[in-house]
């Protein structure tokens, strides 16, 4: 069964193909919706067309679907309309599959679940990432802060950590924010480090 | 009580009223708290609204009425009670290919028949079949550009290549090269202008005066089913169409749909349309056209079914769908006049006493009958003057 990804996104698109692989599918193939990707994907002559969701290509690539003479007429969207729930979390999770022969949607089912897991497990990835990001930043930010205390004020660190985390409790705040608070009063009063 | 509602939309210009509805507080003012979803292509939004992951959508006209057809992947009965806007769209085409154009640019801008027989003429000149982008099968702009060609003996399916192009590559695929022209709704007309590749051949309000353009769509058993908050929705939306008319908002209008998560396009593109001070070519003063776009003014929200046929009789000419009097009437009612009159029974809203009028046979403003208040309709002819008196739906489509 050939199975034809069309994505931007080259992480995604290997993320997805991986969790192909090791479920058996050999015949993969990634196309970046740019330029003529509809001649290329009419020459690979897919079974199954799975796509994110987010790309404004879709249209495109429907419209080929509806009209072209190489592809055979498109058989469904999402494999099987009445299921709502599976319908559901493929959108959630910004991917839509397309079956561009007469392959029996049991066959087809099972990649798009794939697909969904997949997708999901990438969005996760992405957002630990960036929390990842945003947790070493804080710490950038709430060190700077405590060295600027230690200096000025005279204080140990643990001390400098203990005033900006009481700080921030009496304001109700997270102590990131007093941190950078703290550092933008320093720079203005021309005292930052 | 607040009533929560998710709408999808498209990041373009005539979105405007949504955005406006939601930033300025008028849903907020009719209990409705708007939660706008940013799509980029029409099959994601018609997924969207179709499984119920939103509860209306920014739709193409056209595309509501293929749906509740079955034309489309997903079919599903639709319902828009309200217009966000009429008119809107610019075709542009490369330079070398409007070359064989009038050069005065205005002067091909005011007489699309004129430009529709010189473009017949030009095509035998090229090489090959001019590729012209339109945004979706089922748009307005396809429709448009079809009707366009068509009357200058030009066949859309055979004399020229449509290609499917979202209107946020427009842009891109001009420079590629990948198409020689499109037809797309602001600001990608003119953000091609802007960029010197392309200039301005059409402009849809000179092909159809009053033409059709963005609903508001819901699935019609949601719509059945929700009587108040389609009506609260519909007043805020009806006032903030009011102030995306005012001409003392344009500018801010234009600022807030120039932010990223609206069309993400800089203020000044995006003004022209809204104050219809379209730049047509490069470097050239802009031309004034004053009914560029429409939210508001001449009852443009009120849903007239003989709009929605009209459409239904493209559909139809361009063999997509077989005329039966079942379609038609399914057609017929996608748009939602009985709604709209609801929605606004107790305010002092002027609305049409009727649902249907013959479309193209306004030439000046003219006052019309009204529930209440003074209500004046703006020409709505077609260039070719034909006109559609959906009473005499099988003499139309025998005329083409």
């Amino acid at each position: 069964m050939r199975i034809v990804i069309i994505d931007d996104s080259g992480l995604r698109a290997t993320v997805l193909e991986d969790g192909l692989r090791e479920a058996g599918y050999d015949d993969i193939h990634i196309v970046p919706p740019r330029g003529g990707f509809v001649a290329r994907l009419e020459r690979m002559a897919p079974d199954v067309v799975l796509m994110d969701l987010g790309s404004p290509s879709r249209d495109t690539l429907e419209e080929m679907l509806s009209v072209s003479r190489a592809l055979a007429r498109p058989i469904a969207m999402f494999v099987d309309q009445s299921d709502e729930a599976m319908i559901g979390a493929a959108i959630d999770a910004g991917v839509s599959a397309y079956v561009v022969d007469g392959l029996r949607k049991e066959r087809v089912k099972p990649v798009l679940e794939l697909a969904v897991r997949r997708f999901n497990a990438f969005a996760r990835l992405q957002s630990e990432l960036d929390d990842a990001r945003t947790a070493l930043s804080d710490r950038k930010i709430i060190d700077r802060a405590k060295s600027i205390l230690m200096s000025q004020r005279g204080l140990t660190e643990p001390d400098a950590y203990a005033l900006l985390r009481s700080s921030a409790m009496n304001q109700g705040k997270k102590i990131v924010d007093v941190a950078q608070a703290l550092i933008t009063a320093s720079d203005l009063l021309g005292g930052g480090l | 009580m607040t009533t929560s509602l998710r709408i999808a939309y498209l990041p373009l210009t005539d979105s405007a009223v949504l955005a406006v509805a939601r930033e300025k507080g008028f849903a907020e003012e009719e209990g409705i708290a708007l939660d706008l979803v940013r799509t980029v292509s029409w099959a994601t939004l018609r997924d969207r609204l179709i499984f119920g992951q939103v509860q209306g959508a920014h739709m193409l006209a056209p595309l509501a009425i293929a749906v509740t057809l079955g034309l489309s992947q997903q079919p599903a009965p639709l319902a828009a009670p309200y217009k966000l806007n009429v008119n809107g769209n610019m075709l542009v085409m490369a330079r070398e290919f409007a070359q064989a154009l009038e050069p005065d640019i205005a002067a091909r801008l005011d007489d699309p028949l004129g430009t529709a027989h010189d473009f017949a003429t030009a095509i035998g000149l090229w090489k090959r079949k001019p590729v012209i982008g339109v945004v979706h099968r089922f748009s307005s702009h396809a429709i448009m550009l079809r009707y366009w060609l068509a009357s200058a003996g030009v066949d859309p399916d055979r004399d020229v290549l449509l290609r499917v192009v979202p209107p946020s590559l427009t842009v891109e695929a001009m420079r590629a090269g990948e198409i020689d022209g499109f037809i797309a709704g602001e600001p990608w007309g003119s953000a091609a202008v802007d960029a010197d590749l392309a200039e301005a051949v059409a402009i849809g309000e000179r092909i159809w005066r009053r033409g059709v353009e963005k609903v508001l769509a819901f699935r019609t058993p949601w719509l059945e089913e929700n009587p108040q908050a389609v009506d609260a929705l519909i007043r805020a939306l009806v006032r903030a169409a009011a102030w995306c008319d005012e001409r003392e908002n344009h500018e801010a209008l234009a600022h807030l749909l120039s932010q990223p998560h609206f069309v993400d396009q800089p203020a000044d593109l995006i003004a022209r349309a809204l104050s219809g001070r379209i730049v047509a070519r490069t470097g050239m003063p802009p031309l004034d056209m004053p009914d560029f776009m429409l939210f508001s003014r001449e009852a443009t929200p009120f849903p007239w079914r003989s709009q929605a046929l009209w459409l239904y009789s493209q559909l139809v000419r361009w063999k997509m769908v077989e005329h039966t009097p079942e379609n038609a009437a399914k057609a017929a009612s996608v748009f939602r006049p009985d709604i709209f009159r609801r929605a606004l029974a107790e305010s002092n809203v002027p609305i049409p006493g009727a649902s249907m009028k013959v479309e193209g046979a306004v030439g000046q403003p003219l006052a019309v009958g009204s529930k209440r208040g003074e209500l004046t309709l703006g020409p709505d002819r077609f260039f070719d003057g034909r006109v559609f008196d959906p009473e005499r739906f099988d003499d139309f489509l025998a005329s083409f």
